[in-house]
């Protein structure tokens, strides 16, 4: 069977830098992902959706606003909610390392701060996926 | 994944089960198989409607604003659910994509009565992916009443969707290349309905009339009761010319059911998606039984020119 990895990448909240979240798509791309690409400006809800319709397998943030604290934890909380129990959910953007312990404890996968290779991103999320 | 539990739960309105099902069909599973197995009997519905045309010209937009149409009930207060297939290319270098119409479908989220899943081409070249027939039967056995298939952005030879859809719309849009383009064979060939988009920008009386000129010359004058493919005006980020495209493709719908053509195309389609099973599982068994070793002796031998293709054929058929 082809199994092919699918990630959702999504901007939630009101700051209108998607430049990380392109260039982190286009690197899952390079490493043979699907990336459904959602845009700026998403709530929770709509992120979610997005996730259940396309069935990912990961769901990547981008969060540069500052509010990350807010808006993990009610992604995390609906894609529960519908039922997606397995699916990863990753971090990136402007993140302060004493964030990072409380993000992993609601259920992020992973946290990543500006600078960090993509190829690394792409493992992390091949190996949580395939369950490595 | 229980397949009888899954097709029930689908059949039920399960958004869930749903979108995991496609993975399956789409990954060509044996689960995927023995679900569509059982969904076929109730295929056959829904209006599937292509929307190709080359990239640029606002297919998605035009998807985002048609379903929002299609959404609003019927004069008999009739509502229908819409499912859109959004197929991009894969990367033929990584086999990954990264699949964007999403960006211009942002108004339909939180619509119960809507499911949008973006595909990857994932290698074939006819503008949609081999799993997209597939799916959209799914979609159609889970009760959408129409379904939309937004083709990768397609130049002169995508024409699959002519295939599956029953009502094909060829997007176009002003600026795009110089008029003589519109006279190219191929994609406005398949057009039922031919849409200028973006029709607020200059130009577009030139590509109106470039597209009328061109369905002029091709029109058939031995039919009786011929479809001629109208040339509609849409703004789709403005919604304008929105509710005169869904009354046409209400109408196209109306002819294909009064001239029995529904019904024809769909035997072409089924006779079509029959062939391709025949074909791809003809080879696939002469490939198994093939003694290990055969193929690379006969090309080798083709190679240096010792037999012909067509002897290479004799040997190992």
């Amino acid at each position: 069977m082809d199994r092919k990895i699918r990630v959702l990448v999504a901007k939630p909240g009101l700051d209108g830098h998607d430049r990380g979240a392109k260039v982190v798509a286009r690197a899952l791309r390079d490493a043979g992902m699907e990336v459904i690409y959602t845009g700026l400006r998403q709530t929770p809800e709509m992120i979610a959706e997005a996730a259940l319709q396309e069935d990912v397998d990961a769901v990547g943030l981008s969060i540069l606003s500052g509010a990350h604290l807010a808006l993990t934890p009610r992604v995390i909380e609906l894609l529960r909610a519908n039922g997606q129990t397995d699916v990863h959910v990753f971090l990136g953007g402007i993140i302060p390392e004493e964030d990072v312990p409380q993000l992993l404890a609601m259920g992020v996968a992973a946290v990543y701060g500006p600078g960090t290779a993509t190829s690394k991103i792409a493992e992390d999320i091949r190996k949580a996926v395939l369950g490595e | 994944m229980d397949v009888a539990e899954a097709v029930e739960a689908v059949r039920a309105g399960s958004r869930l089960a749903l979108a995991r099902l496609i993975t399956q069909v789409e990954n060509d599973t044996a689960v995927g198989r023995a679900a569509l197995d059982r969904l076929f009997p109730f295929t056959g519905r829904a209006h599937l409607v292509g929307i190709t045309g080359s990239p640029g010209t606002g297919k998605s937009s035009l998807v985002n604003a048609l379903a929002r149409e299609l959404r609003r009930p019927t004069p008999a207060g009739l509502e229908r659910r819409i499912a859109i297939i959004a197929v991009d290319p894969s990367s033929p270098f990584t086999g990954g994509a990264v699949l964007g119409d999403r960006v211009r479908m942002r108004d339909l989220t939180g619509d119960p009565g809507i499911f949008i899943r973006s595909m990857a081409a994932r290698g074939a070249l006819g503008g949609l992916s081999a799993a997209t027939a597939a799916v959209s039967q799914v979609l159609d056995a889970a009760g959408f009443d129409v379904v939309l298939i937004e083709t990768v952005g397609a130049g002169q030879s995508e024409v699959d969707i002519a295939r599956l859809a029953h009502t094909t719309l060829v997007v176009e849009s002003p600026g795009m290349g110089d008029d003589i383009q519109a006279i190219k064979a191929g994609i406005l060939e398949i057009a039922d309905i031919l849409v200028v988009n973006k029709a607020d920008r200059p130009g577009v009386e030139n590509t109106e009339r470039a597209l009328r000129t061109m369905l002029e010359l091709a029109k058939n004058h031995t039919a009786e009761e011929a479809w001629l493919p109208p040339v509609l005006r849409t703004v789709a980020v403005q919604s304008v010319g929105v509710e005169e495209l869904r009354q046409m493709i209400e109408a196209h719908s109306e002819y294909l059911h009064r001239t029995g053509q529904w019904q024809q195309r769909d035997a072409e389609r089924l006779r079509a998606e029959l062939d391709h099973l025949i074909q791809a599982t003809l080879v696939e068994r002469w490939r198994s039984a093939l003694p290990s070793g055969a193929l690379d002796a006969a090309l080798t031998a083709l190679a240096q020119r010792k037999i012909s293709p067509h002897q290479a054929l004799e040997e190992l058929l």
